[in-house]
């Protein structure tokens, strides 16, 4: 038998749109702020819109895999609109909604799925780019955050993780230090049910991933993900107490992958259309805008024009992507070193050669193979000798 | 900052020592130079690198971190993003896998992937190599397997003067280091080390010795066998370069080259298994651009391609000056 462990669960709004009784004062205080709710449904249907194309784009090969975050735009957005410009975020691949809080241009998103490294040059200067390799930014996280605490920054990190993040040892060490060191950090894991195939059920033992924070004897909380109050006010709470110094916090914000992993996924072969069809009644947009709705704060006349005008900045940002002319092939010798080492110069050179050898008109390749075979043949030759 | 190299105090110090007066002189100077490991406060690490700096410059600079190498590294990466220059002791290179996917995967390209805004200047210090009488786990040399890794630099003192010199151009490059300390001779001799805060180059390597004959190349520990190797073959008339390559990566290969050019005979000698290693490197930029030059085959006095001993039998695995001596009378005689 698993020992007790009392978890705190957090919900404001109904599946249905409907506000919840009981509810703490800020709570209570974010449903009846008509900008801040309005501001939040925008950020999610934009980043819905914006999911949508990035998809298309991969499917007509004009971009590279990508990782939709379809259903889970309310923990990203919560946690984009909590965080203070000058508080750091050291993100997970999936967080779209959060990077286009932070600032990054949709043509930087598209870029860095589109295989091209300037992608994560923009944004805020001190956020940390996209990390693949999984829950290796929980260490960076802490680091950032002891480093704050060193420098006596009132600021705070946050750093997100999937559910199967959570099985790392990176994870853990993560969140063992930030409770010893009470480090200024928010994990928000975005328990979305499926690492890659895998359930959560046989990924973890536990109850819950929450509970993993007793054993480091931080805070933790587990919301309804899909609830953009309850993760708003959960997100404020958790920063509040890191920057006033008073530690970490984990939160699990509990919700589900609509979409496949990546663009190289298929999910239906590993999830049954019901368990699908039973998520997409708790998605977190269309309960919003039930809510915004039913306060009269949003009509179909308004929901229209948004749509419009997400399509339009959406489609700006692919225009930019693909006029964005390529980056030089020596960018990879450019930002490699801080200063180039001169020990490499004879790399640089080859691959000078063999852009020149690429840009050369087919003919001339041809001829050059040619000449090539033919020096083969006639090893006297004394342009073999040529550096 | 003490920057008047007349009034630098000088210390006849071992190289361990040299580490430590490196930290001193640049935390003094650079505030953002914080130190993270395991047991490096109160009791200065095991091998007593960081002795002392706790009671100087406190537990915001000086911090025990919990048993965890993965989280060292990391650690040190986003304080590096944070804009501090962390020096991270890992306790024995043995136990610095942990950090290779940090390594590998952050450190060695954030700035490559940000395209420089985000930068990674961190030191992650090891104490490597055999000859200890340590236990298992302690006494490998596995330098290569990082040297293949671009956006890294491997750097490696021979002595108190060059520890003390590298570890400073270490902290201070904006790039992450791998900084690893051969403590076999971390207290094997002392030198007169002046603490005037003066780098030395990284990427270059020092000749320490010149010579007609052979070119010698080695690091870190085997240069006391390689120098006196090429004591013994001047007695007997052959007059050796010795080459102390110092940056394992990026590789200063034009000054081997050029004197392989010289002596027309080149012996590397390395610790580190045979294969697939550093040396095997060295001997294939030869064959590439000195074939014509060379007067023998270019010869590798290394370890052997199997586990490092246990320490009952660690002298048959370690290069020796014999094994060096008998691999150059060969390429005298070829």
């Amino acid at each position: 038998m698993q020992p007790h462990i009392e978890v705190p669960y957090q919900q404001c709004l109904s599946i249905k749109g409907q506000a919840l009784t009981g509810l703490s004062e800020n709570q209570n205080l974010i449903l009846q702020n008509e900008e801040l709710l309005k501001d939040a449904y925008r950020w999610m249907t934009l980043t819905r819109v914006y999911d949508q194309k990035a998809v298309a784009l991969q499917r007509t090969g004009q971009m590279g895999t990508y990782p939709a975050s379809l259903g889970q735009e309310a923990i990203g957005v919560a946690v984009g609109m909590a965080m203070a410009e000058q508080d750091t975020l050291v993100p997970y691949y999936r967080d779209h909604a959060t990077f286009l809080l932070r600032g990054w241009p949709i043509r930087d998103l598209l870029l860095y799925w589109g295989g091209d490294e300037r992608g994560s040059a923009g944004g805020p200067v001190q956020d940390f780019p996209i990390s693949v390799p999984i829950a290796t930014q929980s260490s960076h996280a802490v680091g950032v955050a002891a480093a704050m605490k060193i420098k006596g920054e009132a600021n705070a990190v946050v750093t997100t993780i999937g559910d199967g993040g959570t099985s790392k040892g990176d994870f853990l060490e993560a969140i063992n230090v930030a409770g010893a060191w009470q480090l200024p950090v928010v994990f928000v894991i975005s328990n979305n049910q499926y690492a890659i195939s895998v359930p959560r059920t046989i990924q973890c033992g536990a109850k819950t991933l929450a509970q993993k924070a007793v054993g480091a004897g931080i805070p933790f909380l587990q919301v309804d993900g899909n609830d953009f109050v309850a993760c708003y006010d959960a997100m404020q709470e958790a920063l509040e107490r890191a920057r006033s110094g008073k530690g970490a916090y984990l939160i699990e914000a509990v919700t589900y992958r609509l979409g496949d992993h990546t663009t190289a996924d298929d999910a239906t072969r590993y999830r049954s259309p019901e368990e699908v069809k039973e998520a997409w009644s708790k998605e977190p947009i269309k309960r919003l805008q039930t809510y915004l709705a039913e306060q009269g704060w949003w009509d179909e006349s308004q929901e229209k024009a948004w749509q419009k005008s997400c399509d339009q900045r959406v489609e700006e940002g692919i225009a930019a992507y693909k006029t964005m002319p390529p980056e030089p092939a020596e960018a990879m010798f450019d930002y490699l070193y801080e200063e180039f080492p001169e020990v490499m110069s004879a790399q640089l050179d080859l691959l000078y050669r063999k852009v020149e050898r690429m840009r050369a008109p087919d003919s001339v390749v041809d001829e050059l193979e040619l000449d090539g075979l033919e020096r083969d043949d006639s090893a006297n030759d004394e342009s073999l000798d040529e550096e | 900052m003490d920057t008047n190299k007349s009034s630098a105090q000088v210390h006849e110090i071992t190289m361990v020592e040299a580490v430590t007066l490196a930290l001193a002189h640049e935390m003094r100077v650079d505030e953002s130079v914080v130190l993270l490991g395991e047991d490096i406060g109160p009791n200065g690490g095991v091998f007593r690198a960081t002795l002392g700096l706790r009671e100087e410059f406190g537990f915001k600079r000086v911090m025990d971190t919990p048993l965890a190498e993965t989280l060292i590294a990391g650690m040190a990466i986003g304080m590096a993003g944070h804009g501090l220059r962390p020096v991270a002791e890992i306790q024995f290179m043995g136990f610095i896998y942990a950090c290779m996917e940090h390594l590998v995967s952050h450190a060695s390209r954030i700035r490559n992937r940000t395209r420089g805004r985000v930068t990674c200047p961190i030191v992650l210090r090891a104490p490597f190599g055999g000859g200890i009488h340590a236990p298992e786990h302690h006494s490998e040399s596995t330098e290569a397997l990082f040297a293949h890794v671009p956006g890294l630099r491997v750097v490696i003192p021979s002595s108190p003067v060059r520890a003390y010199g590298l570890l400073l151009a270490a902290i201070r490059c904006n790039d992450p280091v791998l900084f690893l300390e051969p403590k076999r001779i971390y207290r094997i001799e002392r030198q007169m080390v002046q603490d005037h805060g003066e780098a030395l180059p990284l990427d270059t390597c020092f000749t320490l010795r010149q010579g007609d004959d052979i070119t010698l190349v080695s690091w870190g520990a085997s240069i006391m066998e390689t120098l006196m190797a090429a004591e013994q073959l001047s007695e007997q008339g052959i007059e050796c370069e010795v080459l102390d390559l110092a940056t394992i990566k990026p590789m200063d290969f034009n000054t081997i080259l050029k004197s392989v050019k010289h002596t027309g005979r080149c012996c590397i000698v390395h610790e580190a298994c045979r294969s697939f290693g550093v040396g095997a490197e060295i001997a294939a930029g030869l064959a590439e651009h000195a074939l014509l030059e060379l007067k023998a085959p270019v010869k590798r006095v290394t370890g052997f391609d199997t586990i490092m001993p246990y320490f009952k039998n660690e002298q048959y695995y370690l290069p020796s000056e014999q094994d060096i001596v008998a691999e150059c009378l060969e390429l005298m005689t070829f």
